[in-house]
Parts: C-alpha cells; sequence; structure tokens
C-alpha cells in the first residue's frame, strides 16, 4: 500500500517515539514532538504505538491513498476532510483507493499527528523512522515530505478497526499555559533577583520555535553572579565549557533570550542551561503556536514526578479504552 | 577540581568535573562515564560524556532520581583510581585555511560577530596575540589535538590542543550564533576546535574547511561503511594545511572511493603527556608519518 503526496503542508515529516542512544554522537532522539497524540493516533487504528505516522505543523498535507486505507488524526485542532466531507478528529475512518485526506485552517495547537493502519515503511535509520533532517537520516531520504512523494505503508494488522477516543480522557490545555520547570544544571549562575523574575515575567513564543528548540520572548534579561570566565568556556558570562544538554533543558545565549531544547536537540554546547521542563509537559510545548504567551512555573522533583505518574496514568486510560 | 551534581529535569543527572576544560577533567569524566556504563544500572537510557562533563540520561519510572544521584556518586571513587591511558588512534585530517567558502560565510554574518571590520582569522590572530594570520594558522596546526567530545550535531567533534595552557588559544564564540555554517567547516570556540559535520547554525569562528566527509548518513563514504560517525572521544587529530589544489584533488577522492585517511594506532598517556609535552607529541607525530 502507498500514498501520494499531492501537497506536502508546510512541513510535514514521518516520525515514530524516535531513536534513542546516539545522543552521546549528537544525533538527538527527535520522534513526535507530541508523543501522547502520536500514540494515541496509533491506538486508533490499532498500530503499535511506535509505528510511524506524520507530523504536520500549522498546516495539513494532501493525501491521495492507491489503496483502501484507515486512517486517524490526532493532536492540534485542525478540520479534517475525506474528498470534502468533514472527519472528526480523535477517531479512525476509512479512506478509499482514490480519495484524498485533506485538511481546513488549525484552530488550536500547532502539530497533528495521522496514523495509517499498517504503519508507514519506509527504511528505519539506526532503529527508527524519524525524520532528523539536519543529519538527513530517517524519514523519506532524510528529509521532510515534498509533492510527488510515494510513501509505503506497512500491512494493517487484525486490530485495525474504527475507533472513537472519549475525548474527555484527554488533558485540558492549561490557561494562560503554564511551563513547569525544575531549576537545577547552571540555575546557580543567575542572581537570586533574576532567579525569581524569569518565574515573575510573562513570556511568548517567538518565531523561532520548532523541533529543536522552542525560543521565548518578552521577558527581563538575565543577571549572573559575577565570576572570572573559567578557560575554555568563552568570555560572555551566558559561555560555559561546552557539555551536554538534556531534553528540556532551557539554555539562555546572551542572557535574553530563553529556548527550551526539544525532540531534534543539539546534544551539548556552550551556552548555560537554567534546567529543565519537566517530562509531564515537554508535549504540551509541541502544541504552542507563536505568540502564545508562556508562564514558567517552579516545582520540585517530587511534583515533577506526580506530573509524570498522572500523565503515565491517563495514557494508560486511554490504552485500555481504545483496545 | 571539584565535581558538581545536578539534575537535568525528572530525566538527567548532569555531572561536572570542573568549571575549567583540562585533560585532567576529561580523563576523569571519561572514566566516570565508562563506570557507569559497566554498573549496568537498571533504568538508565543513555550516558553521554562531554569534555570535562558527562550527563546520564534515565528513567524514573524504573529508577528514583535519588536512588540515581546515589550510585553515581559512589562511582566517583571508582573512577579516581582509574587509569589515565588511552589505545586510540591519529589521525591527519586536511584543512584548507581561508577558503572561499567559509570566508563567504564569515562575511555574510559579520553583524554578528565582535569585530565586524575584519575576518574571524584576523581577530582570532590578533587577540592571540600573533602579528599575522599566517603565524596564527601555523599555530592551529603545528601540535596535535585530542577529540574530547562528539557531540552538538551529528558526529561533530570537539578538539582540545596538546599544548601547555599558556600556548592554547581561546576566542569567543560569535555574539548571536549564524544561522548557517558550510559543511566541514573547522571552527574554534573557548579553547575548543570542531569540525562542522553537516552544514547548519553555528556560533563558532570559522578558520577553513576540510574536504574530508566525517559525518554520512548513507553511509557511501569508504571509510565510513562500518558507521555514520568518523570520530569518538580520545581521538587525536593533525590538521595538515592544504591548498586549492589538494583539496579539490581529495574531494573528489572521497566522492570517488578512493581517498582513505592517514591513521596509526597510538597510545596516549596523560601522565607522559603532562611530563613531557614535546616528547609525546614528537612520538604521536612519528606514528603518523610512518604510515
Amino acid at each position: 500500500m502507498t500514498f501520494e503526496v499531492v501537497k506536502p503542508g508546510l512541513l510535514t515529516t514521518i516520525q515514530d517515539l524516535g531513536r534513542p542512544g546516539y545522543f552521546h554522537l549528537g544525533i538527538p532522539e527527535g520522534g513526535a514532538m507530541d508523543r501522547a497524540a502520536m500514540r494515541i493516533a496509533n491506538m486508533l487504528v490499532g498500530n503499535p504505538e511506535d509505528a510511524a505516522g506524520l507530523e504536520a505543523v500549522f498546516m495539513g498535507p494532501e493525501l491521495t491513498f492507491n489503496e483502501d486505507a484507515l486512517v486517524a488524526v490526532a493532536g492540534a485542532k485542525m478540520p479534517v476532510y475525506v474528498d470534502g466531507d468533514e472527519r472528526s478528529s480523535w477517531s479512525s475512518f476509512p479512506v478509499k483507493a482514490g480519495q484524498t485526506l485533506k485538511f481546513g485552517y488549525l484552530k488550536t495547537g500547532a502539530r497533528i499527528y495521522i496514523a495509517i493502519a499498517g504503519g508507514i515503511d519506509t527504511p528505519p535509520a539506526l532503529g527508527s523512522r524519524s525524520t532528523y533532517p539536519i543529519g538527513a537520516l530517517g524519514g523519506f531520504e532524510g528529509r521532510a515530505l515534498a509533492a510527488g512523494d510515494t510513501v509505503p505503508v506497512g500491512k494493517a494488522t487484525a486490530k485495525a478497526k474504527e475507533r472513537t477516543l472519549d475525548q474527555s480522557l484527554l488533558a485540558e490545555l492549561p490557561k494562560p499555559v503554564e511551563l513547569r520547570v525544575l531549576p537545577g544544571l547552571y540555575w546557580h549562575r543567575l542572581t537570586d533577583a533574576s532567579q525569581k523574575q524569569f518565574f515573575a515575567d510573562e513570556w511568548k513564543v517567538a518565531p523561532e520555535a520548532d523541533r529543536m528548540g522552542y525560543r521565548f520572548r518578552g521577558g527581563n534579561p538575565m543577571e549572573f553572579v559575577e565570576r572570572e570566565q573559567p578557560f575554555g568556556a568563552g568570555s560572555d558570562p551566558s559561555n560555559i565549557v561546552d557539555g551536554c544538554y538534556s531534553y528540556g533543558s532551557i539554555q539562555i545565549p546572551g542572557g535574553s533570550e530563553p529556548i527550551v531544547l526539544h525532540r531534534d536537540a543539539v546534544s551539548g554546547g556552550g551556552y548555560f542551561t537554567i534546567g529543565a521542563i519537566i517530562s509531564a509537559d515537554m508535549d504540551l510545548i509541541g502544541q504552542l503556536q507563536p505568540n502564545t504567551p508562556v508562564k514558567f512555573r517552579q516545582v520540585d522533583m517530587a511534583s515533577a514526578l506526580d506530573a509524570r505518574h498522572e500523565r503515565n496514568a491517563r495514557l494508560e486510560k486511554i490504552r485500555s479504552a481504545l483496545s | 577540581m571539584k565535581t558538581r551534581y545536578s539534575y537535568g529535569g525528572d530525566e538527567h543527572i548532569f555531572v561536572e568535573m570542573d568549571e575549567e576544560m583540562s585533560l585532567d577533567a576529561f580523563f576523569k569524566s571519561l572514566a566516570m562515564s565508562n563506570a557507569a556504563r559497566e554498573a549496568n544500572i537498571d533504568g538508565v537510557r543513555e550516558i553521554c560524556p562531554a569534555n570535562a562533563s558527562f550527563q546520564v540520561r534515565y528513567d524514573p519510572d524504573v529508577i528514583a532520581p535519588e536512588d540515581m544521584m546515589a550510585k553515581l556518586k559512589e562511582l566517583e571513587k571508582k573512577a579516581i583510581n582509574a587509569e589515565k591511558r588511552l589505545e586510540t588512534r591519529i589521525v591527519e585530517v586536511p584543512v584548507f585555511y581561508q577558503d572561499p567558502w567559509t570566508h563567504e560565510c564569515v562575511m555574510r554574518f559579520r553583524e554578528r560577530h565582535q569585530d565586524p571590520s575584519g575576518t574571524d582569522l584576523d581577530y582570532a590572530a590578533r587577540i592571540n596575540g600573533y602579528d599575522s594570520v599566517e603565524a596564527f594558522i601555523e599555530a592551529h596546526h603545528s601540535a596535535p589535538w585530542f577529540v574530547s567530545m562528539v557531540g552538538f550535531v551529528s558526529g561533530l567533534p570537539f578538539l582540545y590542543q596538546l599544548v601547555e595552557r599558556d600556548k592554547q588559544i581561546e576566542v569567543p564564540k560569535y555574539l548571536k550564533p549564524r544561522t548557517d555554517t558550510p559543511k566541514q567547516t573547522v571552527g574554534y570556540g573557548g579553547c575548543f576546535s570542531c569540525v562542522y559535520s553537516v552544514r547548519g547554525a553555528g556560533g563558532y569562528q570559522m578558520f577553513g574547511i576540510t574536504p574530508m566527509t566525517i559525518f554520512d548518513a548513507d553511509q557511501k563514504v569508504s571509510y565510513l561503511k562500518d558507521f555514520m560517525v568518523f570520530f569518538k572521544p580520545g581521538d587525536i587529530v593533525k590538521w595538515k594545511p592544504i591548498d586549492r589544489e589538494e583539496y579539490d584533488r581529495i574531494l573528489k577522492g572521497v566522492e570517488d572511493g578512493t581517498y582513505t585517511p592517514r591513521i596509526a594506532e597510538v597510545t596516549f598517556d596523560l601522565e607522559d603527556f603532562n611530563t613531557d609535552m614535546d616528547g609525546t607529541n614528537a612520538k604521536l607525530m612519528e606514528a603518523l608519518n610512518d604510515v
């Protein structure tokens, strides 16, 4: 089975749950920005949760199917059409051979996930089909989809049947958006006043927000605790001897605009980081549009773990509802 | 050296051997990350060694953060006594300094630089006290370098110069990172040289370019058939200055599969190096020249 890409949208890539194990070589884990949405899209069409599907940002692609297929769309709110007839997100529906899947304008969120029963069947690279364009790795020839591409899909399993998710099982988007932060790493480089200010300020998602990182603007510049720069770091107070970066960690080059490192993040570098977004809030970042107001909220490890357990329990409920 | 432990969110532990860079800090970080790997701790997802620090990614559903932290702290004692000796290789990497491609990029991003009126090389030579760019280039390639970290993007090596501290070159990173850097640019930031393995963003000063591919996702390059990434921590590099003609010749050789980098097996012993830098470097060069 295959489908043809009629229009690729803005940046539509093949993604699964990523390729852990190569970060020490600078190759990021990658995979879906919103992992839960990708998993649920797969559950809806009876795929294993780590099957490969599509991630589209801000704008949907236009795809024509060459054989009958079962499809599901999850994630951002965007009208879904099959040959002009509207279909529901968060449910699976059939698409017949020759029919075209299309999307309307984005309403809320930033990224949609499209799963097809059988999963996308491009060759895996280092154990994953996720596209990492910078390294020309995985996905479709290591790049985002383009018009005219013919994408292979695997054989659907016996579990492929129409399903609908009870959307009350999904987490509500917090308003205003709050991202929870566990301070650490080079947090001590900021003055007490700057530490407090970071959490007091209202930030906005900058236009430079992509799979590598989300940049934020609008808050006050950081003030650093004075020191003589250590040998090898470089002279700016935001410079450190190049080290590893944690996923979700917040670096602030020059002390002005925080960048939250995401799925396709660089593995390390020479800018200081002030801590990291907790794992439970990483999916949420992938659904933020530019200009969205955001507050960072300080939490401790116990609350980070509580939030993680809550997220796992919610996913488990969805899993049993859709099995 | 003072070791500092910190959590990076709920999934990472970051261990910094020292705030400043040194080979002692590197060897301790390597020993600790090796010990962490050998300890086979349940829940560990990835271990990433860096220049003077390392990071462990773990699954807090499998092991509690404070238990992971305690286990890593235990390993520190073991790492202190680890041998500071590596069986490794020295690789000759050809560099076309002052090439037209990085020069174009240097000029394109001038407004993000400390000194918009000159080039990265002019600036680096001046702030490091060299009379001319030529003398500075000579200093850059005269002694071997040590790969102390691989990362940033796919297979990018960070290199530390094997000379006394007072002879080491130090330059700041760009004031604002560039959005573009030619593939295989030889860069410099802090006390580290690097080779940009792929085209993309970058904040290091740009000195030249190598025709030698060091990352190939398709693994078509003859010397990357076994693995797509060429460098690993502990590798030793000797830059070899080349001109345009040789650059073109090597580039063609990489493309048609006839080019093989010059490589020799060597032992690097930190204590030997610290006692006699010139002698150790001479031995490394001898091994390379014998190939």
